[in-house]
């Protein structure tokens, strides 16, 4: 229980590495907004923030530098979202 | 453990004055005090939901009009739902007893952040005035139902965005009381209390933390986008504006289904911590009780649409629903056979905790089982919005939890307050509370079987005999609730002295004085064997006699 907290430090240049992406990211879903994907639209942006997402997660809330019970944590958030997705297709795909 | 002996020398918690007068309680950062707070505010608002049922049976010993209007039922079907569920059940037996006992029985000081929990208590404090205070205004109050389904939430003209907003600060002390929960079961056991070694509360209350956490953002958005609808009339759940009414449901559900689980989850803690130490013997299946709670809380995420099997969503759908549903009744089955086979053989002492518990047993049973003929879809469909589901959700919810906490009340009463209730008064009341619940309820089941609907003002006059029976039943309920509370109420004043280990329970708050000290350990314990461990109490009773 009393295991030290391990200090992790990650240099400026990550950081604005990290926040340029997002902002080339944002970029990207601000252009193809404007293409007609027809019903991947929807799916593409998707994709896009949850990269955007991974980014932050990952670096800006260090979770990629924590302990697994974290990640565990992360998961379990994650499955469920995932799961309630999926169970709620079952009615707007099949109505 | 044996350092509860010198811990009595501190002062206890009741005793200790940080600060003057009410401040010493509503700026008090002792988890046992904030429990106590909770206490009174949710008993409180449990006998104004009492009032509300009261005079709605009442209403309906006849048909048409007996003491009240329509509008005036509709409101109080609604108060009755929203203060019962948002603010009794739901924060119900974590914010009480979770509180007080969860750091005792895993050996801390306190819980991980003690400001944070104050806060959750103001901001549960702050959500039921914003639902009272809609009362008074004008518009009326709320009739919805506590459901508050689309599209008519959007259009009545009642006061809907006042409670809605109530709801969602609720939301918050909720997943704040979750995330607290959540870190102080995982940073702060004590030496020795490795998750197994955890009594069987303290794991229902970390599955039931984890729901708290990831299910209770979803209906905090959901009552954003309703406001929004409302405000601004963006077109999202109601179909007159190209929304979608069934999206309502299955966010709303998506939350409120788990939220069952957070009602039901930590009273079946609570019953694995009482049967024990009434029966003498460690729990049969230890380990499958622990994993069915987090079955319960895992399975309960997936079973939301059985609500929703006659609103038009797709066959696929509800084929689908139905089945998950039924594994719920697996791990709740689980539980339940691992109780009785506790008994089986255990030296059963019949006091008035464990009579409440068999109460328990007995009627969540009848409420589970017949939540399967609401989970089939054929059976669903001719009892759906009848009194049927009113009575299956009141035999899990009241004859679940509600008897629960009053077990949980009775149980921890001398912990709490060091005070012994009359307990021939608590076993008394537990017939009256019986007879009276089972009048009100069963015949509901009866009812709804016959077609009467749910939530409506007037009947057919071949169903006043059963109305007249339920409606009995309430004042016999309410009775046996009163000479409960009034005892304990008393004991509170007048109460003998508590001893630090009145029932011989083997957990860590049994080994602390009663009333615990503000601290709870002098020093923090060092454990070395599982939590219902009788054999070393048994010998040490041996080797003194």
């Amino acid at each position: 229980m009393e295991k030290e907290h391990k200090e992790h430090f990650i240099p400026y240049g990550t950081y604005i590495l990290v926040w340029l992406s997002l902002i080339s990211l944002t970029v990207l879903t601000v252009t193809i907004a404007g293409i007609d994907f027809g019903r991947f639209s929807l799916f593409i942006a998707l994709l896009i923030a949850a990269v955007k997402s991974t980014f932050v997660i990952n670096y800006f809330m260090h979770i990629k530098f924590d302990d697994l019970i974290f990640k565990v944590f992360l998961l379990v958030a994650l499955v469920t979202l995932a799961s309630i997705f999926i169970l709620t297709s079952t009615d707007i795909f099949f109505r | 453990m044996a350092n509860g002996t010198l811990a009595a020398t501190l002062e206890n918690y009741l005793e200790y004055k940080s600060k003057k007068g009410i401040f010493a309680w509503i700026l008090s950062t002792d988890h046992k005090r904030i429990g106590i707070l909770y206490l009174v505010a949710m008993v409180t608002f449990f006998w104004v939901g009492v009032t509300l049922g009261f005079l709605m049976k009442l209403e309906m010993l006849t048909p048409g009009k007996t003491i009240v209007d329509a509008q005036t039922y509709n409101t109080f079907f609604t108060l009755h739902g929203v203060i019962m569920i948002f603010l009794f059940i739901i924060p119900g037996i974590p914010a009480v007893f979770g509180n007080f006992f969860l750091p005792i029985q895993i050996g801390a000081r306190d819980v991980a952040f003690p400001r944070l929990n104050l806060l959750s208590w103001y901001l549960y404090i702050i959500g039921g005035l914003f639902a009272i205070i809609s009362l008074f205004l004008q518009g009326g109050p709320i009739d919805t139902g506590w459901t508050f389904y689309v599209p008519y939430s959007i259009r009545t003209t009642t006061n809907v965005i006042l409670p809605l907003l109530g709801a969602f600060i609720l939301g918050f002390s909720s997943i704040l009381t979750g995330l607290n929960f959540i870190t102080t079961v995982h940073r702060l056991r004590a030496p020795g209390m490795t998750f197994f070694r955890m009594p069987l509360f303290v794991w229902a209350l970390y599955a039931t933390a984890w729901i708290q956490v990831v299910a209770t953002p979803v209906v905090g958005i959901t009552i954003v986008l309703v406001i929004i609808e409302r405000l601004l009339h963006v077109g999202i759940f109601d179909p007159a504006l190209g929304g979608d009414p069934l999206l309502f449901q299955h966010l709303f559900w998506i939350y409120s289904h788990p939220a069952v689980y957070i009602m039901i989850l930590p009273a079946m803690g609570v019953v694995s911590e009482i049967i024990p130490t009434f029966a003498k013997r460690t729990i049969f299946g230890y380990k499958v009780i622990a994993f069915s709670s987090l079955a319960i809380a895992l399975i309960g995420y997936f079973v939301w649409a059985h609500h929703m099997f006659t609103s038009g969503m797709s066959d696929t759908s509800r084929m689908v629903f139905s089945l998950l549903t039924f594994l719920v009744a697996v791990p709740s089955g689980v539980k339940v056979f691992n109780w009785v086979a506790t008994l089986y053989k255990g030296s059963i002492e019949l006091r008035a905790p464990l009579i409440y518990v068999m109460m328990f047993i007995f009627l969540f049973s009848i409420g589970g089982l017949t939540g399967l003929v609401l989970g089939s879809l054929a059976t669903d469909i001719h009892v759906t919005d009848t009194y049927f589901v009113v009575a299956h959700f009141h035999y899990v919810m009241f004859g679940g939890t509600a008897v629960i906490l009053f077990a949980a009340l009775h149980y921890w009463f001398p912990k709490m307050f060091g005070k012994m209730y009359n307990e021939k008064l608590a076993i008394w009341a537990t017939p009256l509370i019986f007879i009276g619940f089972n009048m009100l309820y069963f015949t509901m089941f009866i009812l709804g079987y016959l077609g009467m609907p749910r939530r409506y003002w007037s009947y057919l006059p071949e169903y006043q005999t059963l109305h007249i029976i339920s409606t009995v039943g309430s004042w016999i309920l309410v009775a046996g609730l009163m000479l409960m509370f009034g005892n304990l109420i008393y004991s509170l004043f007048k109460g003998k002295p508590a001893e630090a280990n009145p029932w011989g329970g083997v957990t860590l708050e049994w080994q602390v004085p009663s009333p615990p000290p503000v601290e709870n350990f002098e020093e923090i314990p060092v454990v070395n064997h599982g939590p219902y461990d009788f054999s070393t109490i048994n010998e040490n009773k041996d080797g003194k006699s």
